[in-house]
């Protein structure tokens, strides 16, 4: 069964569908990597499904169609915005205000926040709004990942982490085994080791529903030959961290798990102008046979 | 799994009382308050005489006027930009992610609101009454009473304008600009000065007094008047009518009444439209 039944959800601003007629289907346990150029609608698709905009369509939570801001729905759903509010209210009131209100556990604040390197007895009495950034992202993390949820709802959660509180964020997340996940993200290759499905989205509407899992299954592997244009020592040492061997200064072959495919690609984009060369082929009976 | 938590009205309540108390409007508003019923005791209105008014009754017939002023003025233009400056920030949109009905929300914050700026007025009241004793005046506690409820009525209808204002508004600027006009055109256009006009143009007297009876202010300010001036003669001949068809008891349960109903209306309206439309 469904856990979200989205049905033909349609989102005007004056004249301008941001959705249209979007429908999809999320099932308990999906971990989905909602991608899309600014504007395709992933925002706007978090808010209606927060109820914070009205639209036209059907939204239903556990086949159910609860209407808009079901109070059931929504103590089932922790969010974490794109952009940090910028409450006054000090970080001690608002874990309190989380802790009361959305049964946020106090006990996993702490260990939550210490993991992702913030000290909350430090910032306690310190208004939201003063901090940096990135400790408004870890608060708010904290707080969601500290809720017994049933969906975690992040818009960009990672923007404004520094890489090590980045790879903290993606191990929690992980870890979160029990919760399905909803995450809009620009940097793909990213949340791509925690998702099973990738859903793009343009101009308001689905355009890309991905079951990752069915294809990348955990323990298997891609043969993958590099060919570059140029010697390039940077991108050689990148390929050497994925057990990539060196033919010769131009030609690389390695093997990548298949679940990382993703991530892999998110890498290799960033050198795209110097690939000259690339395959990616599976292994036909889908094992792992040749991987040292 | 079913999780019942919700955000009750006492944690809106407790969060917005805690907000309110931190932010400066309040400090100011509060400092203002309670500062000028001081100023007015310490520069020795009290002993004064004027048109017969002399000690306590002197000092509260003073403070309630000029608290007439600031008071509405103050409340609409904190609150019609809070709810819309929350949204502009996104504050609501993060607010709400959690599991808070929009009532418990929109309601807590309108009753606590009300609370914090009743208490300093209560506060400057309570100051005068001390005062009062200790100078050994008489104090006229059913004055002093009805004060302090002329004050809540006209902060509950201020304050549901306000509501109303900052749940209709685009924009913080739309909010703040509206707020002002409609203060100006109840101070300045609604006051005594057009009515003195419109009974000079000729206009019957029963349209010219609705329009006083219909303005909050104004029937604030005829209220408090009445109490110390039963016949109502600073107020000339528009009194017979306010007389003849109130009373004076009837007038001052008007003057509690009807602002209180009116605030509330504005603030179910407001609340109408905030839930009505898209939250963010």
């Amino acid at each position: 069964m469904g856990m979200i039944r989205i049905n033909k959800l349609t989102k005007r601003f004056e004249k301008r569908a941001v959705l249209d007629e979007l429908t999809l289907s999320i099932n308990a346990g999906d971990r989905i990597a909602l991608i899309g150029s600014n504007g395709a609608g992933k925002t706007t698709l978090f808010r209606c499904l927060l109820g914070h905009y009205r639209f036209s369509g059907e939204v239903g939570f556990d086949g159910a169609d609860k209407g808009r801001r079901d109070l059931d729905m929504l103590s089932r759903v922790a969010f974490v915005p794109q952009t940090p509010p910028p409450l006054r209210m000090p970080v001690g009131e608002l874990l309190g205000f989380a802790a009361k209100g959305s049964g946020a556990d106090p006990a996993k604040m702490n260990d939550i926040a210490d993991a992702m390197g913030i000290d909350l007895a430090e910032i306690n009495t310190r208004p939201f709004y003063r901090l940096s950034g990135g400790q408004k992202q870890k608060v708010l993390v904290t707080v969601a990942l500290a809720r017994a949820a049933d969906l975690l709802i992040f818009d960009e959660p990672a923007a404004n982490l520094d890489p090590a509180a980045r790879a903290v964020f993606i191990d929690l997340l992980a870890e979160r085994r029990d919760a399905s996940m909803l995450i809009a993200s620009h940097r793909l290759e990213e949340v791509a080791p925690l998702v099973n499905r990738v859903i793009e989205m343009d101009r308001g509407q689905v355009v890309l529903d991905d079951s990752v899992m069915d294809r990348l299954k955990a323990g298997h592997f891609r043969a993958c030959r590099i060919g570059l244009a140029e010697p390039h020592p940077t991108f050689a040492a990148a390929l050497a961290e994925w057990g990539f061997t060196a033919q010769n200064e131009t030609l690389f072959e390695g093997q990548i798990p298949a679940g990382d495919t993703l991530r892999f690609l998110g890498t290799l984009s960033r050198y795209a102008s110097l690939v000259d060369r690339l395959s990616l082929e599976t292994d036909p009976d889908g094992s792992d046979a040749g991987k040292e | 799994m079913t999780n019942p938590i919700r955000t009750t009205l006492g944690h809106m309540l407790r969060l917005e009382l805690q907000e309110s108390l931190r932010s400066r409007w309040f400090h100011f508003y509060a400092a203002v308050t309670i500062g000028l019923m001081l100023l007015l005791i310490f520069t020795g209105v009290a002993e004064s005489r004027v048109l017969g008014f002399t000690g306590l009754s002197r000092l509260l017939v003073t403070y309630i006027q000029i608290t007439m002023a600031i008071l509405p003025l103050f409340i609409i233009v904190v609150t019609a930009r809070s709810m819309v400056g929350d949204r502009e920030a996104g504050n609501l949109e993060y607010m709400l992610a959690f599991p808070i009905s929009l009532g418990t929300w929109f309601w807590g914050r309108f009753i606590a609101r009300l609370a914090l700026i009743l208490v300093p007025v209560f506060a400057a009241l309570a100051i005068a009454a001390i005062f009062g004793a200790v100078k050994g005046h008489d104090i006229p506690w059913r004055h002093v009473g009805l004060y302090s409820g002329l004050t809540a009525a006209l902060a509950t209808c201020f304050l549901g304008l306000g509501f109303l204002l900052s749940a209709i508004s685009k924009s913080t600027e739309i909010a703040l600009g509206a707020s002002l006009l409609i203060w100006l055109l109840l101070v300045a256009l609604f006051d005594l000065l057009l009515l003195s006009v419109l009974i000079k143009a000729q206009f019957i007297p029963e349209f010219v007094i609705g329009i006083a009876l219909a303005n909050p202010l104004q029937s604030f300010r005829t209220a408090s008047m009445i109490l110390f001036d039963p016949q109502l003669i600073l107020l000339g001949p528009a009194s017979y009518v306010i007389l003849d068809n109130f009373g004076v008891t009837g007038y001052v349960l008007w003057a509690l009444g009807y602002p209180t109903a009116l605030g509330v209306v504005f603030a179910g309206l407001g609340y109408w439209r905030f839930s009505r439309s898209d939250l963010v």
